[in-house]
């Protein structure tokens, strides 16, 4: 029996974390089906990314997404959102995904720009949506997914969410332009990423350290590849903080130590994605990382409490 | 090579009543007409002509794949070797059919096979075309020559392959725009080392590599080559090898335009681009900046289309190189380059005669970047002989748009897309109706428009009344009630196409209409007010249109879209279950 959803800043209280989490698994397994059709199509596989956590302070700009159009509907719905449950079912129509369908496609018959139209045409093409319909048995408490938003993403393919709603083919560009253009926005947008095919350059910053680094994220394959490049970057503003942690004092620095220092429990690595978000690196595979990764900072775990329940274990587990 | 015939001498043979041509004399005159309207008329004139047409067209143009079927169109012309096939309606290139509505080639190819075997020309657009479909073609058509296909689906680069294979005499394979699936770019190491007879090579549109190796070979091999046009994987340097071989090309569309090059390969570039003496169309340049500009200097100067939509310039860079372009005509831009490359345009390019200006972020809500309505105006007072305009704006107003016709009366072709459905006059807070009023009235030769903003019935009021010439119309979220459509229906004689969407005209107007859709190509409604009773009713009195009705909800009697088309093929007998057949 879930609490009524009174969101504070990060969407969910500790105890109830993983409460949630479970009920977001269920919710978005059923929506799977469909957001796995939808990725083919898609630059980002979201279906990886359904749980996320924005910092605090950025639970407005969250809440502005929300109210329209969202690749993961669980993510917006649960980050950062200081929207109370009310809102969620009245202040947004597209939010709202009644059993039957009847009263949805009833709503906006007349308003040309609201979703009940792209649900409709979403709802033609797409059979699996009366799956995920009789699949949201639950708690109608947390948003069901918005399947017709899944298939108009699959057609649409923006990349970016707008504030306000999108409808299906306006403006008229034809797929192959939309395509492209959105793969191009998210290498030309960046001014810290330097366009081109061979290369990824962005902008790396440490807390605490004077100056930042530029890293070309193309160099790399996986993760651990980057932290240890990153560890040797910035191993010159490091070595005055490991005394001072339990770690035994040592004349210079080891790998071990250094992986410690990233991966451990004094810095994370966060990067900003192409919405802005600042998400805890490690989390989506790492060719969904670089496509959306903009730029980078090693955050000191403390800092990092919105970021994750792992980092704020971490910091528990320390003291 | 010419197929046999029964001749029906004996008519000419009997007739004493007027001098007639000799059948062979007739169809000699004849077989020099190519525009298919001029034949459609010849063919009106008498059962003699009728026939002396038919034996002597080539090539057949199919404006909308259902209006006829393949059995008609080989049994009426026998000697056809070029086919034109247009297939979906135009709002599905913007989602709003759904797939597998048809529109598929097989069935005609199963025909042309067996009544063609002499075909050579394939030109589709917005057709379902499958790899097998693709493989049929090219095993079945010994004497093929050219596949053009654009916005068309269903296919993958194995279907390229199969053409790359198969077709010995392949002059054109022009693939612009579709949704092809990318299984790897080893089709074009298909093409038999002793291939060497292609004119036309687009892959623009491939999403992945291709073998470079390939293609540098094909390049050198095929000397008549004059229409190049590579996908964005290819690299700088590597195009730099292929002009080297092709000096010869008309049409060159770059790859990837943004890659480190030492000052020596620049030379060399430019030097390549130099000695391309017959290059008059310029496309690709996906990711250029401005920094590799200079390489293309010596090329611009015979420039008449230069197409930049795929390259997010900013308006310096439109600035620095649009000075060395004086000759163009055509000119494709995104709306990154603002107002200020617009005011560029209208002070390098006297010439222009067509301008497209596409949308960089169409879907982001939130941008108050791109054009407006003062670069429009400045490109109309630089430009006086531009007739062909695509304005994707955030913003106009009615006086600028009458400004704009004003510089430019000759405008054949107005479309222009006001991105925020609905939009006001943002000066005036007025509706848009008398910016497109002003067009009309003005421009008295337009045959097509697309209109956009917050209009009311005035539009389509001026519109019925002004734009006598009027082929094609596109509205979209805009009049006020069932009048605005009857006027259009009511006034505009030549009007063949009219698409619809999001707009409350309803069964009054639909009905409208009745007498007028026989002699148009096709009417699409969506998202507005017709129900299925109306459309029974068209359906019913005109047997010779197919009504054709797209729902969702099986109990309402709203219908969502509503697809009208003459025809004399009959109902459709492939359509998927979603589309009733009234």
């Amino acid at each position: 029996m879930s609490k009524p959803l009174e969101h504070d800043y990060i969407g969910l209280s500790e105890a109830s974390s993983m409460e949630r989490s479970s009920d977001k698994l269920s919710s978005s397994s059923s929506c799977t089906i469909v957001s796995s059709e939808d990725d083919k199509n898609n630059v980002l596989n979201f279906k990886d990314t359904d749980l996320c956590l924005g910092l605090p302070g950025l639970g407005k700009d969250l809440e502005d997404k929300a109210n329209g159009y969202c690749h993961s509907p669980m993510k917006n719905f649960v980050c950062g959102s200081k929207r109370g449950f009310s809102d969620a079912i009245d202040g947004s129509r597209k939010w709202v995904f009644s059993v039957n369908g009847g009263s949805e496609v009833d709503l906006g018959k007349n308003a040309h720009l609201l979703s009940p139209k792209i649900g409709k045409t979403g709802l033609e093409n797409n059979s699996t949506q009366q799956s995920c319909l009789g699949g949201t048995s639950m708690n109608k408490e947390v948003a069901p997914c918005s399947p017709q938003k899944s298939v108009l993403e699959k057609k649409t393919h923006a990349s970016a969410p707008a504030a306000k709603a999108q409808v299906v083919g306006w403006p008229p560009v034809r797929s192959f332009r939309k395509n492209t253009m959105a793969t191009n926005l998210t290498k030309n947008n960046d001014d810290d990423g330097k366009s081109g095919s061979g290369c990824l350059y962005v902008k790396v910053s440490m807390d605490g350290a004077p100056y930042l680094r530029k890293v070309d994220l193309r160099t790399y394959s996986n993760y651990m590849e980057l932290s240890s490049a990153l560890e040797k970057m910035f191993s010159c503003f490091t070595i005055g903080q490991c005394s001072s942690d339990n770690l035994p004092g040592r004349d210079g620095l080891s790998e071990s130590h250094l992986m410690d220092l990233l991966h451990g429990s004094e810095y994370v690595l966060t990067y900003e994605d192409k919405d802005g978000d600042w998400m805890l690196g490690g989390d989506v595979p790492w060719e969904m990382f670089i496509d959306s990764c903009k730029r980078l900072r090693i955050m000191k775990s403390s800092e990092a409490i919105g970021l994750a329940p792992r980092a704020m274990e971490k910091c528990k587990n320390r003291n | 090579m010419d197929p046999k015939r029964s001749r029906n001498s004996h008519e000419s043979v009997n007739s004493s009543e007027s001098t007639r041509f000799p059948d062979e004399v007739l169809e000699r005159v004849l077989s020099l007409l190519t525009s298919h309207k001029d034949r459609s008329s010849v063919s009106l004139v008498c059962k003699d002509w009728y026939n002396a047409e038919r034996w002597t067209r080539t090539h057949v143009f199919i404006g909308n794949c259902y209006s006829v079927s393949p059995e008609i169109v080989v049994g009426r012309f026998p000697a056809i070797r070029s086919v034109t096939l247009k297939g979906k309606p135009r709002f599905s290139d913007f989602n709003l059919v759904p797939e597998n509505w048809g529109a598929d080639i097989h069935q005609w190819l199963v025909v042309f096979a067996e009544k063609y075997p002499f075909l050579e020309e394939l030109r589709l657009k917005r057709m379902t075309v499958t790899d097998e479909s693709l493989e049929f073609l090219a095993t079945s058509f010994s004497y093929f020559k050219a596949i053009s296909l654009m916005s068309c689906d269903g296919f993958s680069t194995d279907g390229l392959a199969a053409i790359a294979t198969h077709c010995k005499n392949l002059t054109e394979l022009d693939i612009q725009e579709n949704d092809m699936e990318d299984n790897g770019g080893g089709w074009l190491s298909c093409f038999p080392e002793n291939f060497t007879s292609l004119e036309v090579l687009n892959f623009a549109s491939q999403q992945g590599d291709v073998s470079f190796d390939a293609l540098e070979k094909l390049v050198d091999r095929c000397k008549s080559l004059r229409v190049l046009k590579v996908d964005k994987y290819v690299k700088l340097e590597q195009l730099h090898r292929l002009l080297v071989r092709a000096p010869q090309l008309t049409d060159l569309g770059t790859g990837n335009f943004q890659q480190e090059l030492t000052p020596r390969q620049c030379a060399e570039l430019e030097s390549a681009f130099s000695n391309c003496k017959n290059l008059h169309t310029l496309s690709g340049l996906w990711d250029a900046t401005s920094l590799y500009f200079p390489v293309l200097y010596s090329a611009c100067g015979r420039l008449t289309f230069l197409n930049l939509s795929y390259a997010a310039l900013q308006s310096g860079d439109l600035a620095k190189l649009l000075p060395h372009c004086p000759n163009l005509r055509r000119l494709w831009v995104l709306d990154t380059v603002e107002d200020e490359g617009l005011e560029a345009i209208g002070s390098s390019c006297p010439l222009l005669e067509e301008l497209r200006v596409f949308p960089a972020a169409p879907f982001d809500l939130d941008i108050n970047r791109g054009v407006t309505e003062s670069g429009f105006i400045a490109v109309s007072r630089g430009c006086p002989r531009l007739h062909y305009v695509l304005y994707f704006c955030r913003q106009m107003t009615n006086a600028a748009v009458a400004t704009i016709v004003q510089n430019c009366p000759d405008f054949t072709h107005f479309r222009l897309c006001i991105m925020n459905p609905g939009q006001r006059d943002y000066l005036t807070g007025e509706p848009m109706d008398e910016a497109f009023g002003a067009v009309v009235k003005t421009c008295t030769k337009l045959q097509r428009l697309a209109i956009s903003g917050l209009l009311t019935d005035l539009t389509f009021e001026y519109i019925g009344k002004y734009a006598k010439n009027l082929e094609t119309l596109s509205v979209a979220f805009a009049g006020s009630s069932d009048w605005g459509m009857q006027c259009v229906l009511r006034g505009c004689p030549k009007l063949r196409k009219l698409e619809i969407r999001d707009s409350p005209f309803g069964n009054a107007a639909l009905l409208s209409g009745l007498a007028k859709y026989e002699s148009m190509r096709s009417l699409w409604m969506s998202a507005c007010n017709v129900t299925m009773n109306a459309c029974k009713l068209l359906a019913r009195e005109k047997p010779r249109l197919n009504v054709e009705v797209m729902k969702d909800d099986e109990t309402d009697s709203q219908v969502d879209k509503v697809y009208v088309y003459r025809t004399i093929a009959g109902p459709r007998r492939d359509a998927p279950p979603f589309v009733l057949t009234l």
